[in-house]
């Protein structure tokens, strides 16, 4: 198997460039992870982030022939003999495939994904009916792993302002959770034209989720909440 | 003043609204247009005349021309927020966009009222 991998370690390149490896896979090699653990073993130069290998930690998101994914669950047998990767778009590079999440995690933090109540809490848990609790599905099971907000131009052009796709599907899992006592606050605090109205609907976010996720769908729904709350 | 990134401008969803409902108005004239031309005698001038000469359609045209100019404000817009990153110079963008469509517009009437 042929790769070429985007090197660049800003401490001692000038610019960065994509370097050739030939791999000879094991019979055990099925995912794409596994094959850059054994090139990580030939040239123990290459960097890329990985931890849990089984498409739940997040860490292992770029750029894989030219659509973002993960690289534990990107399954060796569907992707061609040439595989070429990058660090995923748009965020700095820290070095080869390592790329610097703190503008992605700054716009997480800006949408306060956590419950905010304002009542006294409950002697129990607080409830939900299964159709509120249904309401969740498809939001809360994100990892954060911006393969969705690095293949959106709008983040690319404005990553201090534009919350991005995997941020405002956070703010929507809040907005959503009938526990929730902020959802004024939270509609308020997404009401602006770069904040949220940066997004264009051209669905790069919905098309690159691992996980199959939609957060086009879910900044839909945060539009028309605002629509209804204010015709 | 120091240069601090801001947001909050607290607009928005009026923008993205005007913009589906012009995009209906758009296309509910583009309907009647062609129902009206593909429906009606050959076009020549008369017929042209004719057709514009009638209150309903000068109203009607000038509420397409309104749609094109608020739909491709915000449109336009939304580019320049996009890539236009120097501050007076985008404004100085939306001003020049603003007079232009504003230019059209009274063209319009202009043309439909003559």
């Amino acid at each position: 198997m042929r790769f070429s991998i985007y090197r660049y370690d800003p401490d001692q390149d000038a610019r960065p460039r994509m370097q050739d490896y030939e791999l000879n896979l094991e019979p055990t090699d099925r995912m794409l992870l596994d094959a850059l653990i054994r090139l990580k073993a030939q040239d123990d130069s290459l960097s890329f982030r990985r931890s849990c290998r089984e498409g739940v930690c997040g860490s292992d998101a770029m750029n894989i022939n030219g659509k973002n994914g993960l690289a534990c669950i990107t399954k060796i047998a569907d992707l061609p003999d040439k595989v070429t990767l990058r660090p995923l778009p748009g965020l700095p590079v820290v070095r080869d495939l390592i790329v610097d999440m703190t503008q992605f995690f700054n716009q997480y933090h800006s949408v306060k994904p956590y419950l905010i109540t304002h009542d006294a809490p409950p002697e129990r848990e607080r409830l939900q009916s299964p159709a509120e609790r249904e309401e969740l599905n498809g939001l809360y099971e994100c990892i954060l792993c911006a393969c969705c907000s690095t293949a959106c131009p709008s983040f690319w052009w404005n990553p201090d302002k534009y919350v991005g796709p995997a941020g405002l599907l956070q703010a929507y899992r809040f907005i959503a959770d009938t526990r929730d006592q902020a959802t004024a606050e939270r509609l308020d605090n997404l009401d602006d034209p770069y904040r949220l109205f940066r997004c264009h609907t051209i669905m790069n976010c919905t098309d690159a989720c691992p996980k199959n996720l939609n957060p086009a769908l879910a900044i839909g729904k945060i539009k028309e909440m605002l629509v209804r709350r204010a015709v | 003043m120091v240069s601090r990134i801001v947001v909050g401008a607290h607009y928005g969803w009026r923008d993205w609204l005007a913009q589906r409902v012009t995009a209906v108005i758009m296309a509910a004239y583009t309907v009647i247009l062609a129902a009206v031309l593909l429906l009606g005698a050959p076009i020549n001038y008369g017929v042209w005349r004719d057709l514009f000469a009638q209150g309903w359609m000068r109203v009607a045209t000038l509420l397409f021309a309104v749609s094109v100019a608020w739909h491709m404000w915000i449109g336009v817009r939304d580019i320049l927020m996009d890539y236009v990153k120097p501050v007076a110079l985008r404004l100085a963008l939306q001003v020049f966009v603003i007079l232009t469509v504003a230019g059209y517009l009274g063209w319009t009437v202009q043309i439909l009222w003559r």
